[in-house]
């Protein structure tokens, strides 16, 4: 008993090493993100906008955009990230998926610019300079997407950029199960 | 004493350097109790960009605005549970420093009460072994020992000490 007590610390060692290693793999394999955290806007409604048209003289409400299983994209002509999430973004928006674009606290110029040469994945897409849709949403950064269903109800966030791996385990089971649930 | 002077103006320079940590707003309340409020908030709220900074230390954009936003709030005359039930609805229970005791966070309020209560667990468990071990070797002599050690006295008393440890030995 006395000698096994000798060996308490290597086991606490031992545990550590392997939570650590555990975690660490994860985060490797992009499955968690100790940066991420819980959207307080799961279940909940999306918040109210009415925000001004990025490629059209008009202003683009709330009401314009819920009805279907929605897509809303957060992203912005600073953000790296979105350069590699774009060219995905193209092949849903392709495949059918409609998507709002929150053009987030950018220039609205360079912004226009961005869509010309890479293409326009949005349905819409609205410009929030001042960041107040953001900051309703609770956006920490760039890109961020957000799954909202037939009834503008918020049911997934995902913070990150999308690509096919992220398309497939993620956002498509939800998009999958809305379907199930009758929200077209 | 050009030294000491020295000295302490290096011990003010370093105070100096400790405020500009602080991030620089502009300062336009229009009373004292919505500053002191607002110092009050940018301190007990956390940054939800950069895990383990308050608004106040944090240079991120979205802690720029969520300062900004602050400002605004307190400006309108908002109550400070107003503030917050405005910044949970957005960012969660992950905005604030002290979050409610919920099933989410019970290990996190719990777990230092639990940790201290090993810890005297563990401290007086060793304390108690030390006292009963302690007290088994303070036990009355027997009668065998008692004479033993009669014995013994005897004989450091008959011989030189030298003597005695090599005659107990052998």
């Amino acid at each position: 008993m006395q000698r096994l007590k000798l060996f308490l610390p290597l086991l606490v060692f031992v545990v550590l090493a392997v939570f650590f290693f555990v975690v660490q793999k994860q985060i490797s394999r992009g499955e968690y993100d100790p940066q991420n955290m819980p959207s307080a806007l799961i279940d909940k409604p999306l918040p109210d906008f009415a925000l001004p048209n990025l490629v059209g003289d008009n202003v683009i409400r709330r009401a314009d955009v819920v009805g279907h299983i929605l897509l809303v994209n957060i992203w912005a002509t600073w953000c790296p990230t979105c350069h590699y999430e774009h060219p995905h973004l193209n092949k849903f928006a392709e495949q059918g998926v409609i998507i709002l674009g929150v053009d987030y606290k950018d220039d609205a110029d360079k912004a226009r610019k961005w869509l010309q040469e890479k293409g326009n994945p949005y349905r819409w897409v609205i410009t929030d300079q001042q960041g107040t849709l953001g900051l309703d949403l609770g956006v920490t950064g760039a890109p961020e997407t957000y799954v909202v269903d037939a009834k503008g109800v918020v049911r997934l966030r995902y913070q990150g950029a999308l690509d096919d791996r992220i398309w497939r385990e993620t956002i498509q089971p939800m998009i999958e199960k809305l379907q199930r649930e009758g929200s077209v | 004493m050009v030294a000491l002077q020295r000295f302490a103006l290096f011990l003010a320079v370093l105070m100096l350097s400790a405020l500009t940590l602080a991030a620089i707003d502009p300062d336009d309340f229009a009373t004292d109790s919505q500053r002191v409020r607002y110092h009050q908030f940018v301190a007990d709220l956390r940054c939800p960009k950069c895990q383990n900074q308050n608004l106040a230390g944090s240079d991120a954009p979205i802690a720029n605005d969520l300062r900004k936003e602050l400002r605004r709030l307190l400006k309108e005359g908002q109550s400070d549970q107003q503030i917050i039930d405005f910044m949970v609805t957005r960012y969660g229970d992950f905005i604030l420093y002290k979050p409610p005791f919920d099933k989410h966070t019970a290990v996190l309020w719990l777990a230092p009460v639990g940790l201290l209560a090993f810890g005297i667990a563990v401290i007086g468990t060793i304390v108690w072994r030390h006292r009963r071990a302690r007290a088994e070797n303070l036990a009355p002599l027997t009668a065998t020992e008692q004479s033993q050690l009669a014995d013994l006295l005897r004989e450091t008393t008959d011989k030189s000490p030298k003597s005695a440890t090599r005659g107990k030995r052998a």
